[in-house]
């Protein structure tokens, strides 16, 4: 017996319907998410290079520890010696616009998520998806709907980095003692002051965790994305892997790896308060 | 003359269809039957209690008797399946959602056993909080939280973080932030149950100077009987679900309903529970007779009985007589509370 699902072929009839209907949309999102990544892009480039690692240095020092910040210095003046510096840039333009939109949409979808069953029930299984489809699969769609270049990249980065966003919004807010709930609603709050002085602050350290989560998610994906022209650090790897030159490839590594851990601790640091 | 916060057939089934328990449990169903029938869970059934201004109103019993599902079903943090509240004429479980706020704002406030202090806000921002949410401006909040403080005893850590004090150092945040916004009723939900005996004492103590200072009433929810006895004005027993006996502490010793009530008293001390004004009776008394205070605990007055054969006589604040104690009676109140077999 002959049992065949044309799965394949209901994806690309769905992909096609959306490329001829939904192009208007496809181009807005476009043009917002190109601004959002080429603006920070821009931004980030204001400071001279020398100000920047200052400034960086000085957050490191502040939120962590001077240790991590002699650390920060040396390792972003290595990249700077690597001839990467402008490549790390871009690269951290991409995170960061791609994470931006993360936590816009998945703080908002994690508080609905843990204010409702039902909500939970729905978005749950989405979230599965997201995290477990291979990330290479999202570029194809991407590229078709947005082209090459900057775009497809933040897009399917954004895909793949929101899940832990919503999750960990959705398990911080649950996991609230549920005395600290009630004394909310005794002393008077209303749903909405139950969120805010409430319950957000004290799922604060898990949403951390979450925007964490996504920061090295979005790091890991936008290397991925330079396949589909997001360029970047993943570009100076992946031309390490097209002409088999392991210099290059480690180089532009090194640069992502220095990168995660330099935005990792920072980021950390706010989820555990220190300093506050 | 309705009593200040009147609680009315007030009745809570946790379960699918609560109507229907009901119904079965007033048909004369007990709860083991109405749980293996329906798997619901009664967890107070047909509360009525007259609790009056300015006084302080225990509820005890055992872990499981209802008694916390009770005391949240006043200010309606759980739904009451049946029965209403009113507090001062007014039917707390017929309020829409925006006037339960204004009620928990401005009538109750509330104390709990694990503190429930925000952890990413100061002492006096977390004494503050009932005052903010009701949209004080936040200086005048934080004045008067800081006035709330000192009250407790504990003004000179405004500034620090809840995980740096003591658990009766937080429970006094708790008391302050719930004393601050003048609510007339507070509840307590085993609010002392957490903390060290010595240092329970100590609070119950602050609870009693706060209630002197200005009278609220007070719903104290506890399984500490001895705290109960202390400082409860009246105590309600409460077992399964159902008040057993309601009376003040001397009432239920000398008069418990039924043999629950009296095992769950029977370890308390009459001696130090009575005060000789507690048991005195009208009587003349020989001008020799030992003279003893009517604020005087039984435990006190012994060593006057046994010395003197002449009945004690018992005198007020200001010097008069106000009765007479002989060695059979001092006896009679001490046997009081014990099994009588």
């Amino acid at each position: 017996m002959s049992f065949d699902v044309p799965v394949a072929d209901w994806a690309t009839a769905a992909v096609d319907y959306l490329m001829d209907h939904g192009q208007g949309l496809f181009d807005l999102i476009s043009a917002g998410l190109d601004g959002l990544a080429y603006g920070i892009e821009e931004l980030l480039r204001l400071a001279p290079t020398w100000l920047f690692i200052l400034l960086l240095t000085a957050l490191a020092w502040w939120r962590t520890s001077w240790r991590f910040a002699l650390f920060t210095a040396a390792a972003t003046a290595l990249i700077v010696g690597m001839g990467l510096w402008s490549e790390t840039l871009v690269t951290l333009a991409l995170v960061l616009a791609a994470t931006l939109v993360c936590l816009v949409v998945g703080i908002p979808l994690g508080i609905v998520a843990a204010r409702s069953d039902g909500a939970e029930r729905l978005i749950r299984p989405v979230l599965d998806f997201m995290q477990t489809m291979p990330a290479f699969v999202y570029l194809i769609p991407a590229a078709m709907f947005f082209g090459l270049g900057r775009v497809p990249g933040v897009v399917a980065t954004i895909v793949f980095a929101m899940p832990p966003a919503v999750r960990l919004t959705n398990l911080g807010i649950r996991q609230v003692l549920s005395e600290l709930v009630e004394a909310g609603l005794a002393f008077g709050c209303t749903s909405w002051q139950l969120l805010l002085k409430v319950q957000l602050p004290a799922a604060r350290p898990s949403i951390m965790a979450g925007v964490n989560q996504t920061i090295m998610l979005a790091l890991s994906m936008v290397v991925i994305a330079s396949m589909i022209g997001a360029g970047g650090l993943g570009d100076t790897v992946l031309r390490g892997i097209q002409r088999l030159d392991v210099g290059l490839g480690f180089e532009g590594g090194l640069g992502v790896v220095i990168l995660a851990v330099i935005i990792d601790r920072i980021t950390q640091s706010f989820g555990s308060g220190k300093n506050d | 003359m309705p009593a200040h916060l009147e609680l009315a057939r007030l009745g809570k089934v946790f379960g699918t269809d609560p109507g229907a328990a009901l119904d079965a449990l007033r048909g004369g169903m007990g709860k083991a039957e109405l749980l293996a029938a329906s798997g619901q869970v009664v967890g107070v059934h047909d509360v009525s209690l007259g609790i009056r201004q300015g006084e302080l109103f225990a509820v005890m019993g055992l872990s499981g008797s209802g008694k916390s599902t009770l005391v949240r079903m006043i200010n309606r943090l759980i739904e009451p399946s049946a029965g209403t509240v009113t507090l001062d004429g007014a039917d707390v479980t017929a309020m829409s959602r925006r006037e339960l706020v204004r009620l928990r704002r401005r009538k109750m406030s509330m104390v709990f056993q694990s503190f429930a202090l925000l952890p990413h806000l100061s002492v006096v921002d977390n004494a503050a909080f009932g005052l903010v949410v009701a949209g004080t401006p936040k200086k005048e909040a934080r004045r008067r939280a800081q006035e709330a403080l000192e009250r407790v005893g504990i003004g000179d850590v405004a500034g620090q973080r809840p995980d740096q004090l003591s658990g009766g150092m937080r429970q006094r945040v708790g008391l302050a932030r719930a004393w601050v916004t003048e609510a007339d009723v507070m509840l307590m939900d085993e609010a002392f149950s957490a903390l060290d005996p010595l240092i329970r004492s100590e609070m119950q103590d602050a609870l009693v100077g706060l209630q002197r200072g200005a009278r609220r009433t007070i719903v104290f929810i506890s399984h500490d009987l001895a705290e109960a006895v202390r400082i409860a004005d009246r105590i309600a027993v409460m077992a399964e679900g159902q008040i057993r006996q309601v009376g003040t502490p001397a009432e239920i010793i000398e008069h418990p309903a039924d043999d629950y009530v009296r095992a769950f008293f029977r370890d308390v001390q009459p001696a130090r529970l009575f005060t000789a004004g507690d048991i005195a009776v009208p009587g003349d008394t020989a001008a020799e007779a030992p003279r003893v205070p009517a604020t005087a605990l039984l435990d006190e007055i012994l060593p006057q009985a046994a010395a003197s054969d002449a009945p004690l006589a018992v005198v007020s604040e200001d010097g008069a007589v106000v009765g007479t104690i002989d060695r059979a009676r001092l006896l009679q109140a001490l046997a009081k509370g014990r099994a009588e077999a």
